[in-house]
């Protein structure tokens, strides 16, 4: 199957690529991994006239942790990358463990964590975590660059807050207090599938109470989303199986999820609090894992 | 890397290693490997499947790494060391890999057979002792329509302990 034609542009270093892209706008794409974008461009989904291809930009290609500032990932890391990366498998593992559980392993090879956040499908299984971690993202262009929440940066989807001209540089995971974390991923198939629902929770125990709770659902809304509610109930008390049952519903009432072909509203609901319960049981019990 | 400008469309001088020799080829942006490899290379072990990265039958080795060539632009994959089903063999014979998948009744129709053999062959190069756990998830993303895996997974695993029943 073709691609269509288009105009190959590489430049050497992260400034060039924002120029490229700011002076292109609407006709010009990143080309990151490729997973997501070859195949809407062979599907006639997306026709930029420009292609600025990242291969040069090895700046982008790190996994580092910072002292006081926390773990920062740039941009084209592969999802393999962030499996096999020893920064994250010591840190944060529940990210390794996230980004296993996405597709297959030819693509994680090919695909990356900033293609995966800018795509912004509502089921991708990077945010959810990464909301759960406080994740902050690095966005350069021209004019300089801006820092944001993670949460800020989906706006529905396909869609997020990068303008024309801005690229995704890193993401930062800061230092924190949490004694645990982890994603549970509910799909048809063990592999090679989309989420049906996906949630995330991170904890901060403290003397056998949960000082800190965040919980991220996706797959069940327009956007992955934070579960404010649940975590309100979750803060300053002992984790029962009835505090967790809970916050599981309030959970559940705070997802959004459409039916589709893989799952119904209601199925999806009912899982959202099956999930929050077991991935803050896992949470408090497992560390990050 | 430019080589020419022929009425607006761009080519480009690409070298790359594949299969352990040399290549230069003067291709568009929007060839994919897996075309370069079959219709310019004349390496066309390497097949064509679902073109959107699901089913493996495009896998190759990309510095040792199993991808989708379907997905990867040759521009892209310029100073890569590539290695096609066609590498796998060593000196003329088969590789005990290989060997294991003819003895253990693993190949039927062949079609998704060098996929699996590529990503089967990085894994026991990483993992040379893997579980039977680690062989299924090392070939998630090859799928197969005639064998039911089964006899695909025992034959990576007879290769593992390099043993081959015969």
């Amino acid at each position: 199957m073709l691609v269509p034609e288009f105009q190959y542009l590489v430049p050497e270093t992260v400034a060039e690529a924002c120029a490229f892209l700011g002076q292109y706008g609407e006709k010009a794409r990143v080309l990151a991994g490729g997973s997501d974008l070859i195949v809407k461009m062979k599907a006639g989904l997306l026709k930029p006239s420009y292609l600025v291809s990242l291969k040069k930009l090895g700046e982008l290609n790190g996994i580092r942790h910072e002292r006081g500032v926390g773990v920062i990932i740039g941009a084209r890391v592969t999802h393999n990358g962030l499996v096999a990366s020893p920064v994250l498998r010591f840190l944060f593992p529940s990210v390794s463990a996230a980004a296993a559980s996405m597709a297959g392993y030819q693509i994680r090879n090919v695909g990356t964590i900033g293609g995966n956040l800018v795509n912004a499908v509502p089921s991708a299984d990077l945010p959810p975590i990464l909301l759960a971690l406080d994740t902050q993202v690095r966005l350069v262009s021209a004019a300089g660059e801006r820092h944001l929440p993670l949460e800020e940066f989906f706006v529905g989807p396909g869609k997020t807050v990068l303008k024309a001209g801005e690229m995704l540089a890193e993401l930062i995971i800061p230092e924190q207090a949490t004694t645990g974390s982890n994603y549970i991923k509910f799909g048809l198939r063990k592999a090679e599938a989309l989420a049906v629902v996906g949630v995330a929770s991170a904890v901060t125990m403290a003397d056998g109470t949960i000082k800190e709770a965040r919980i991220a659902l996706g797959a069940v809304a327009p956007v992955p989303m934070r579960a404010r509610a649940a975590e309100d109930a979750l803060r300053g008390q002992r984790p029962t199986p009835e505090l967790l049952e809970k916050a599981g519903e309030l959970a559940a009432a705070a997802s959004r999820p459409i039916t589709d072909i893989r799952g119904s509203a209601e199925y999806r609901r009912h899982m959202v609090a099956v999930l929050t319960r077991d991935s803050l049981q896992a949470a408090i019990e497992k560390g990050h894992s | 890397m430019i080589s020419e400008t022929k009425a607006e469309v761009q080519r480009y001088q690409v070298a790359l290693t594949v299969n352990g020799k040399e290549r230069v080829a003067e291709v568009k942006a929007n060839l994919t490997l897996l075309e370069l490899l079959r219709d310019e290379l004349g390496q066309p072990g390497t097949k064509v499947g679902c073109e959107t990265g699901d089913c493996g039958a495009c896998t190759v080795l990309i510095d040792g790494e199993p991808m989708n060539s379907c997905l990867v632009l040759a521009v892209e994959a310029e100073g890569r060391a590539i290695t096609t089903i066609e590498g796998v063999e060593k000196d003329g014979q088969l590789d005990e890999l290989q060997e294991a998948f003819v003895a253990h009744g693993a190949v039927q129709c062949g079609y998704c057979s060098p996929g699996m053999i590529l990503s089967s062959r990085a894994l026991l190069n990483r993992n040379p002792n893997p579980t039977r756990e680690e062989a299924v998830e090392a070939i998630s993303g090859n799928l197969c329509r005639c064998t039911g895996y089964v006899k695909i997974v025992d034959a990576i695993m007879a290769a593992a302990n390099a043993k081959v029943d015969f």
